[in-house]
């Protein structure tokens, strides 16, 4: 009979977090960010049928990168969550933060579970607020951890280099067409310092508008909308892209 | 709501144990909600009053709700109840197109309904009914449909014009005289309070327009562009040129006699 091995919990946590890391940097990167009239989520997915963004609630979005089935799971536990607190309470009592937190203490306890393999998934769960000083925005990596963002964030295979991208030039109250821009020049970076272009149908983008008159902000924009979107920003990027130029000289 | 079912019972109107009463219970009942049909949409509409025996309880209470962006649905009869019951519909028809990613079709929506009236027949035989009345725009046929319902959950379509509550008789007979089949939005609103005008006028328990305090029918419209309800300006408009033409002509339009 063999003995087993002794494993310090050191190790074995390092193995587990490397092992989801490694599952959520096969997924392609996602990006969320504030825009002057909420926030927007762009991510490139050649799926029209399997979202990686979707409603929670009215005012709540979800965005996850990484393994579908592990990500539907936790959204529909969030969608589960979010409309019995509104049904048992208010709508008003659904927020982010406790949306989120629910999410840390499911993905920290399947973390921490010997009996099972981490979840391969990085979350992200904003609310749009009444003013851009309202929204939030929290990342929840797979170990049950809560980040509290603001501007922009990024999840998925290279968020880090993306991440630091937008850090430097996302900037208050852009409008949606150029919070867009943004978010695809950040996307179409590779890893090795090259660009691609990602074509609009396989982009997938949402946002949460606060001007949106209906009680839930959340919408997709798809087809013409988003070229139209697209093709703004060409026009505008002239003038802009030669200031973004400037400012990262 | 089988999710409901399964993790929290008890929050379910249908789950819970009455205990055994005598006679009818006292709780404030809804009354008149009437619909019609136009080309490109739906319009449902419903008076102000809740009563309670010969009491009037609430002169402004709101009988109709939007379901979803596509449909609204009406209730008469036990208005506590009834509430609880919108209120559970509008969660199932969102939390079903949040997790599929899809709308409900309308008929899938009236079935839906159906069931949930159903569920209440316990409460329905000890006088708290709840009937309501259900409109929407069908996007896969492109026009808006009626939906009435039994207190034991027959679901049955209406086509042109439906009414359910106490004054549905006298606003069925309104409506059966002054619709046609090629009313226009407004046409359509202006029938519907006529219609609540007439059942206003025979039943004790219908509310007519309020013009000392300002209570107009709440009128809702369901078109390809989704649900609309009329602000008070503009219900307060059409219900005021009803009422300015009833000074003349108290019974309202006449129609053709032959």
């Amino acid at each position: 009979m063999s003995t087993p091995f002794y494993v310090s919990p050191q190790q074995a946590m390092a193995d587990r977090a490397e092992y989801a890391r490694k599952g959520i940097a096969r997924g392609r990167s996602l990006v969320v960010m504030q825009y002057a009239d909420g926030i927007v989520f762009v991510g490139e997915n050649p799926s029209r049928a399997l979202h990686k963004f979707s409603e929670i609630y009215d005012r709540i979005g979800f965005a996850a990168a990484g393994k579908y089935n592990e990500y539907e799971n936790l959204r529909i536990g969030g969608v589960r969550y979010a409309d019995l607190r509104g049904y048992t309470y208010d709508r008003d009592d659904v927020t982010a933060r406790g949306l989120a937190n629910v999410y840390a203490q499911t993905l920290g306890t399947i973390f921490s579970s010997a009996a099972e393999k981490p979840y391969e998934v990085e979350l992200v769960v904003a609310e749009v607020g009444e003013t851009p000083e309202g929204d939030q925005i929290y990342r929840l990596p797979h170990d049950g951890s809560i980040v509290d963002e603001h501007g922009s964030v990024a999840v998925g295979g290279n968020a880090e280099q993306i991440s630091n991208f937008l850090d430097q030039r996302h900037r208050d109250g852009m409008s949606l067409a150029e919070a867009l821009k943004l978010a695809v020049q950040a996307l179409s970076r590779d890893t090795n310092g090259g660009e691609r272009e990602i074509p609009a149908e396989r982009l997938e983008v949402a946002v949460l508008d606060r001007t949106r008159p209906q009680k839930r902000k959340f919408k997709r924009i798809v087809g013409r909308q988003l070229a139209r979107l697209l093709e703004a920003d060409g026009a505008a990027a002239a003038s802009d892209g030669s200031e973004e130029s400037d400012g990262a000289e | 709501m089988d999710f409901l079912a399964g993790h929290q019972p008890e929050m379910l109107p249908g789950n819970r144990q009455l205990p055994p009463t005598q006679g009818v219970i006292e709780a404030p009942h809804g009354t008149t909600i009437v619909a019609v049909t136009f080309p490109g949409g739906v319009v449902l509409a419903g008076d102000r009053r809740a009563t309670m025996g010969n009491v009037i309880a609430q002169r402004d209470i709101e009988k109709v709700f939007p379901a979803d962006e596509y449909s609204a649905v009406g209730i008469a009869g036990t208005a506590g109840l009834a509430v609880e019951m919108v209120k559970l519909f509008q969660l199932e028809l969102e939390h079903f197109e949040k997790v599929e990613g899809a709308q409900l079709s309308l008929e899938g929506k009236a079935n839906r309904l159906s069931t949930m009236i159903r569920s209440n027949l316990g409460m329905a035989m000890q006088g708290l009914a709840v009937v309501p009345l259900f409109a929407g725009y069908d996007v896969d046929r492109d026009k808006g449909r009626i939906f009435s319902y039994d207190v034991t959950g027959g679901r049955s379509e209406e086509h042109n014009f439906a009414a359910t509550g106490s004054g549905s008789v006298f606003a069925r007979g309104a409506m059966k005289k002054l619709f046609r089949d090629d009313l226009t939005e407004e046409q359509a609103t202006t029938l519907v309070v006529q219609a609540l005008y007439d059942a206003a006028d025979d039943d004790s328990a219908t509310g007519g327009p309020d013009v000392a305090r300002r209570i107009y029918p709440i009128i809702t419209v369901i078109t390809e562009d989704g649900f609309r309800r009329l602000t008070g300006e503009e219900a307060s408009e059409i219900s005021r040129s009803v009422l300015q033409r009833r000074l003349e002509e108290p019974d309202g339009p006449k129609a053709a006699l032959l």
